[in-house]
């Protein structure tokens, strides 16, 4: 009696102590997956400021000898260790511009025909066909772009171009010289068709933040389709379509395979489009398994950390103007 | 009257017009492409490509065993590197930060890196992985796409568990569960599907990926499994052997074109199928 009575009072202890322990073991545990997750929130942090760091170091030694005329320098002679990054930057800004006016309007015209004219149940398949372009690797770009576009282009469009514009001022300037088929306008070319699906499917998305009464507002009192694109859905998205047309010139800025294969790889600036030019990361791509002395790696290091300060604050100044619009649809 | 009314009609009737135009040039791109790959790519295919190690220049016959391998290897190794990195960031902006400041600035950070220029990842590995050591090795290769899976799954695993409704957690918390266990086993549960596409998705980019192996783990014309020596990859392969002046070789090059956007693609159609289902339901 005595013994169970005791028992009885002994298992509330036992058991308040094993509680306790597994009270205790909860917090352990919580508090480490507290610290693991978080560590590995501020361990994103620490790699962006480690690519910062490695690059500008890595860059140092060519900084250093050049300053500030690498930026201007046209100069790229590996014989002489003389380097200048104003070709690469030319290339790289002229394709993603040219890439970026082909690309805009035909990617404006996919998000409108996917959010206004396209039959429902073709929405899903032909907004995911567009989409698939953004999956293929850019490698399969490039080659694609060598042994198929190229060749096109050079056989039709080019001296078509050449021939149309020989007796105009100004743009005789722009299509000149041979017809190579590879150069900056076919690079621009295959980079617009790149970026497309990520301008159409930005700006779908955007357009779909338009509450559908202000668009039926407009049809009832009689709009046409063109008139609600242009005078509601355009206002009333335009941060967000600026933001979406940003975030593709940070990628055609950065992309290297595609443009590698068919840039023609020349540290030259030629005033016709048609020529061969160069971009940093096809420069990069192309030359630093072979770069010799310390200079020549660190010229190309340099152009890395020239291209990722670029997309950098492109990117940057896209991603700001996309959380608006994404705010602007919470709401 | 009627007059302005017919110019306003035609003028959109034209852009209307326009826009499916432009519909129709995205698709024609695709299948110009995808055409192309398979005409090219197609006739070479044989048992030869996944059995055959890659031929010396200029002559017939050999495969791709090798570069196929390799890939396989280092993006393997590569998702397991930074994948659970990227799943506890996220979950850490997800369930815990989520309106912190650490989080906001984690979160620009993040989406920055989700589309910084891969060369640039390259260049940042061959820095600090490539120059101490001394060497080109497939471990530089796998980390430089560590580094690019990372962004995509902390984006998707923040994504998929803002989904998750708040009362899954309450319940699971009103029962007693310590708030890690309800993250581990209601909440990852919940949003396993999401989880798993952002993980097909991390894996479809960067088996496509070559400018960052170029220069961490180069090429390899032999068989090796050694993760401590350069090592082929499928994109390094198909780069080097597009632009050498051999047939065979170029040959070669179309055949592993198509069959990493064969696999690349049917990876981001499962991630989007599984997807759908997941915002569906």
């Amino acid at each position: 009696m005595a013994e169970a009575a005791l028992s009885s009072v002994a298992k509330p202890a036992a058991q308040s102590e094993i509680r306790e322990k597994v009270l205790r073991r909860f917090e352990l545990g919580d508090q480490a997956f507290h610290v693991l997750t978080k560590s590995s929130a501020i361990a994103v942090l620490i790699l962006l400021g480690g690519v910062i760091l490695s690059l500008v170091q890595g860059s140092l030694p060519a900084l250093s000898k050049f300053g500030f005329g690498f930026l201007t320098s046209d100069a790229w002679n590996p014989v002489t260790e003389n380097f200048g990054a104003a070709p690469a930057v030319y290339g790289t800004l002229v394709t993603s511009i040219i890439a970026l006016a082909i690309a805009v309007p035909i990617g404006f015209g996919i998000a409108i025909f996917l959010t206004e004219l396209c039959p429902y149940k073709l929405r899903r398949p032909i907004g995911i066909a567009v989409e698939l372009l953004a999956g293929i690797p850019s490698i399969i770009y490039g080659i694609w772009g060598m042994f198929i576009f190229a060749p096109f282009l050079q056989a039709t469009v080019q001296p078509a171009l050449i021939g149309a514009f020989a007796d105009v001022p100004l743009l005789n300037q722009l299509f000149a010289g041979p017809p190579y088929g590879i150069g900056i306008l076919t690079a621009s070319i295959i980079l617009a068709i790149m970026i497309l699906p990520l301008i159409s499917s930005i700006s779908r998305d955007v357009f779909d933040t338009v509450p559908p009464v202000l668009k039926e507002a407009a049809y009832g009192v009689g709009c046409t389709r063109w008139e609600v694109m242009r005078s509601i859905v355009a206002p009333y998205t335009g941060i967000g379509l600026v933001g979406g047309v940003m975030l593709a010139l940070g990628r055609a800025l950065g992309e290297t395979m595609a443009v590698t294969f068919v840039i023609g790889n020349a540290h030259k600036i030629h005033a016709s489009i048609l020529g061969p030019g160069t971009t940093i990361s096809a420069t990069i791509a192309n030359e630093f398994t072979e770069a010799t002395g310390d200079i020549y790696t660190s010229s190309l290091i340099a152009l890395g950390l020239l291209l990722f300060v670029i997309t950098f604050v492109v990117l940057a100044i896209s991603r700001l103007l996309l959380m608006r619009i994404e705010g602007k649809g919470a709401r | 009257m009627s007059s302005l009314q017919a110019v306003r009609k035609t003028r959109s009737a034209i852009a209307m017009g326009l826009c499916y135009a432009s519909t129709g040039v995205g698709l024609l791109a695709l299948a110009l492409i995808l055409g192309a790959l398979l005409w090219n790519g197609f006739s070479g295919l044989s048992p030869d490509v996944f059995t055959k190690m890659t031929p010396p220049p200029g002559t017939s016959g050999g495969g791709l065993l090798n570069p196929i391998m390799g890939s396989l290897i280092m993006t393997f190794l590569g998702v397991m590197i930074g994948a659970p990195l990227g799943l506890f960031a996220g979950t850490y902006m997800a369930e815990y930060g989520r309106n912190s400041k650490l989080a906001m600035v984690v979160r620009f950070i993040n989406d920055v890196l989700l589309s910084a220029p891969s060369i640039v990842i390259g260049l940042f590995v061959y820095e600090i992985a490539v120059v101490p050591l001394g060497h080109f090795s497939a471990l530089a290769g796998a980390i430089s796409l560590a580094l690019l899976v990372v962004p995509v799954v902390v984006r998707t695993t923040e994504d998929m568990l803002n989904l998750v409704p708040g009362t899954l957690r309450e319940a699971a918390s009103a029962l007693g569960l310590p708030r890690s266990l309800v993250i581990r086993h209601v909440a990852y549960k919940a949003a396993r599907a999401g989880l798993i596409t952002g993980l097909l998705l991390a894996i479809a980019r960067i088996s496509g990926e070559t400018a960052p192996l170029l220069f961490t783990s180069l090429n390899n014309q032999f068989w090796s499994t050694n993760l401590n020596a350069p090592m082929a990859s499928l994109p390094v392969v198909i780069f080097q052997f597009a632009l050498s002046p051999y047939k065979e070789w170029q040959a070669l090059a179309w055949v592993g074109a198509l069959t990493i956007t064969v696999a690349v693609l049917a990876l981001s159609i499962t991630a989007r199928v599984l997807g759908a289902q997941r915002t569906s339901s």
